[in-house]
């Protein structure tokens, strides 16, 4: 079981938006520190590790720039949108971030209100209302990639590549 | 049971007999395209023992030549990268160098009925070829360049028929944005085209539109083959090959009829494409500082002869920045040989060498703050392509260089 506060975004939310092209080779720290600076600014400071985003219809349109791994680098739990991009979500399993899919979500949350995750049970639960929604299974091997730390870890423990530098 | 186009790709890539909606693939991948920015120090991870160096094309494309030390860095890597491995099919900066989507179509490196991967979102361009070919994430491509393989969940597809013809001055530029506007967007689908309009509808009219298909959030857009893309691809590679049909009895999750006689020019309103597209007449007016054709979308050759037969006697507003950027130094030369570029330049557009550039908002092209600009390439994301208080329009290179001349978005036919 995983729980968390959640914050809410709509449809068609972009990579653009959560990694903006100005800093697409700059650090991940600063990468980090620019998550929503455009439609939210001053959101990455009221995040606190665990809480939880959801998302409407069409989350993570856009790049293939590592905007996942900025939100995991965020500490935040998870996500769970209507719909994900599926470039989104490849990003999410290769980085290691917990990625989503639930139909109803969006309205089923009030911003600030407290989901419960089930992947036992594939459920989430909203914790102020009682409410609780079934979540579409990801594959075994999905799953298992982005709960231990997404693919790095993988080829580095085959050889494949070296380890990250510094 | 029947399949689509992509799910027969698939399967046989897999290995599998048949292959539908809700199965997890894991296949071959014959083609790794890398990028310049696959090499940028936030992405890039040593590589120790590569799959195989022949099934790897390496292109530099989104800021060539290098604008600053960190790419000036990040483009020694790369080419350190080739050196190592004895990789033969590179494009540096130079006369081979282009946009990647654009360069692997224009050396149909990706063969028809093969799997592609690049680290690009915009790779499901190579749809156009009768690839399964879509954009990967940093951490997917080294998977793949090291081992070979990928996955793919696979989603049920859409299929779109296409009869008629475009009028003058109408573009398959036109046709995406009027899918966007009416269908919105396809998250988990694939989609497919096809129907008798194809005859008509040059290899540089599909790739544009395959090419959006990521503005689509399609997981595959791949098209039909027919003789057209066949003499495309033998003209290019020598290397045998098997396009992929769909069955007689696929199953598809909606099947969408579209009489392309009856479009007309389209634009898509600024920060998304999904459900924001209107005819041109109902933004026309709008004042705008900079107009831009380019990208892997619309750096075609088809796209610039139309941009010079828009701005043929015409001159560029003042006040108002017209910037083409061909998709590869090939087509550059070949609108040159064309008399486009000289249109173009007597027009007053600045002409720049072939890069991604401006389109996402990386150089050669960035906007300030409130600026408003009317684009002819893949995205309108506020802050795409440079302050995120910009406005952008997006539309085809007809509109973008009507609206150039005009200083404000306005009609090709009506200038």
């Amino acid at each position: 079981m995983l729980s968390g506060r959640v914050w809410k975004f709509g449809d068609d939310i972009n990579t653009d938006l959560m990694l903006p092209g100005p800093l697409l080779t700059a650090s991940e720290e600063d990468q980090r520190r620019a998550v929503f600076s455009a439609n939210r600014p001053g959101w990455v400071d009221q995040v606190r590790p665990g809480d939880l985003i959801i998302g409407g219809r069409n989350f993570g349109t856009g790049s293939s720039r590592p905007a996942a791994r900025s939100l995991r680098n965020l500490g935040l739990g998870g996500l769970i949108a209507e719909s994900i991009n599926g470039l989104f979500f490849r990003n999410a399993v290769s980085f290691g971030f917990l990625a989503l899919e639930c139909c109803g979500i969006h309205d089923a949350f009030e911003e600030g209100q407290t989901a419960e995750i089930s992947i036992a049970h594939w459920t989430v639960r909203n914790r102020d209302t009682g409410a609780v929604l079934a979540i579409s299974p990801v594959p075994e091997r999905l799953l298992s990639l982005m709960t231990s730390g997404g693919i790095f870890p993988v080829l580095e423990a085959e050889g494949l590549i070296a380890p990250k530098a510094g | 049971m029947g399949m689509t186009i992509i799910e027969k790709i698939l399967a046989r890539a897999s290995g599998a007999t048949t292959i539908g909606p809700g199965d997890l693939a894991v296949v071959d991948v014959d083609l790794c395209v890398l990028i310049d920015l696959s090499f940028s120090p936030s992405s890039w991870r040593e590589v120790l023992k590569l799959h195989d160096p022949d099934k790897v094309v390496v292109v530099f494309d989104h800021d060539v030549p290098a604008s600053n030390r960190d790419t000036a860095a990040m483009h020694m890597r790369g080419r350190e990268f080739v050196r190592r491995f004895g990789i033969s099919r590179f494009h540096d900066v130079g006369p081979d160098q282009g946009i990647s989507h654009v360069v692997v179509a224009e050396n149909a490196y990706c063969l028809p009925g093969t799997v592609m991967a690049c680290s690009d979102s915009h790779t499901c361009s190579a749809g156009a070829l009768n690839c399964a070919a879509r954009g990967l994430g940093a951490p997917d491509l080294l998977f793949a360049l090291t081992t070979g393989k990928t996955w793919f969940r696979v989603g049920e597809t859409v299929r779109y028929d296409f009869d008629g013809r475009l009028a003058e001055g109408v573009s398959t530029k036109d046709l995406f944005l009027h899918i966007a506007g009416t269908y919105g967007d396809h998250a988990n689908q694939n989609v497919e085209f096809g129907g008798p309009a194809l005859a008509h509808l040059s290899m540089d009219a599909r790739r544009t539109l395959t090419t959006m298909g990521a503005e689509l959030s399609a997981e595959f857009a791949t098209f039909e083959p027919d003789g057209v893309l066949i003499d495309y691809v033998k003209a290019r590679n020598p290397a045998p090959f098997e396009p992929q049909y769909p069955d007689s009895d696929a199953i598809y999750a909606a099947r969408r009829g579209i009489d392309l006689s009856k479009l007309s020019p389209m634009v898509a309103l600024p920060d998304r494409v999904i459900r924001n597209t209107v005819p041109v007449d109902e933004a026309a007016g709008e004042p705008i500082q900079q107009a831009f054709i380019g990208s892997c979308a619309n750096g075609t050759l088809d796209d610039l002869a139309e941009a010079a037969r828009v701005l043929t006697g015409r001159r560029v507003a003042p006040g108002v920045r017209l910037l083409v950027t061909p998709g590869s130094q090939r087509i550059f030369a070949a609108a040159a040989k064309a008399g486009y570029v000289q249109t173009l330049l007597e027009a007053g557009a600045v002409v720049t060498p072939a890069t991604c550039g401006a389109c996402y908002g990386g150089h050669m092209g960035v906007l300030g703050p409130g600026e408003t600009c009317i684009t002819a390439s893949t995205r309108n994301f506020s802050g795409r392509m440079g302050d995120p208080t910009a406005r952008i329009y997006m539309a085809s290179p007809a509109t973008v260089a009507a609206s150039a001349v005009a200083g404000h978005i306005a009609h090709a036919g009506k200038i």
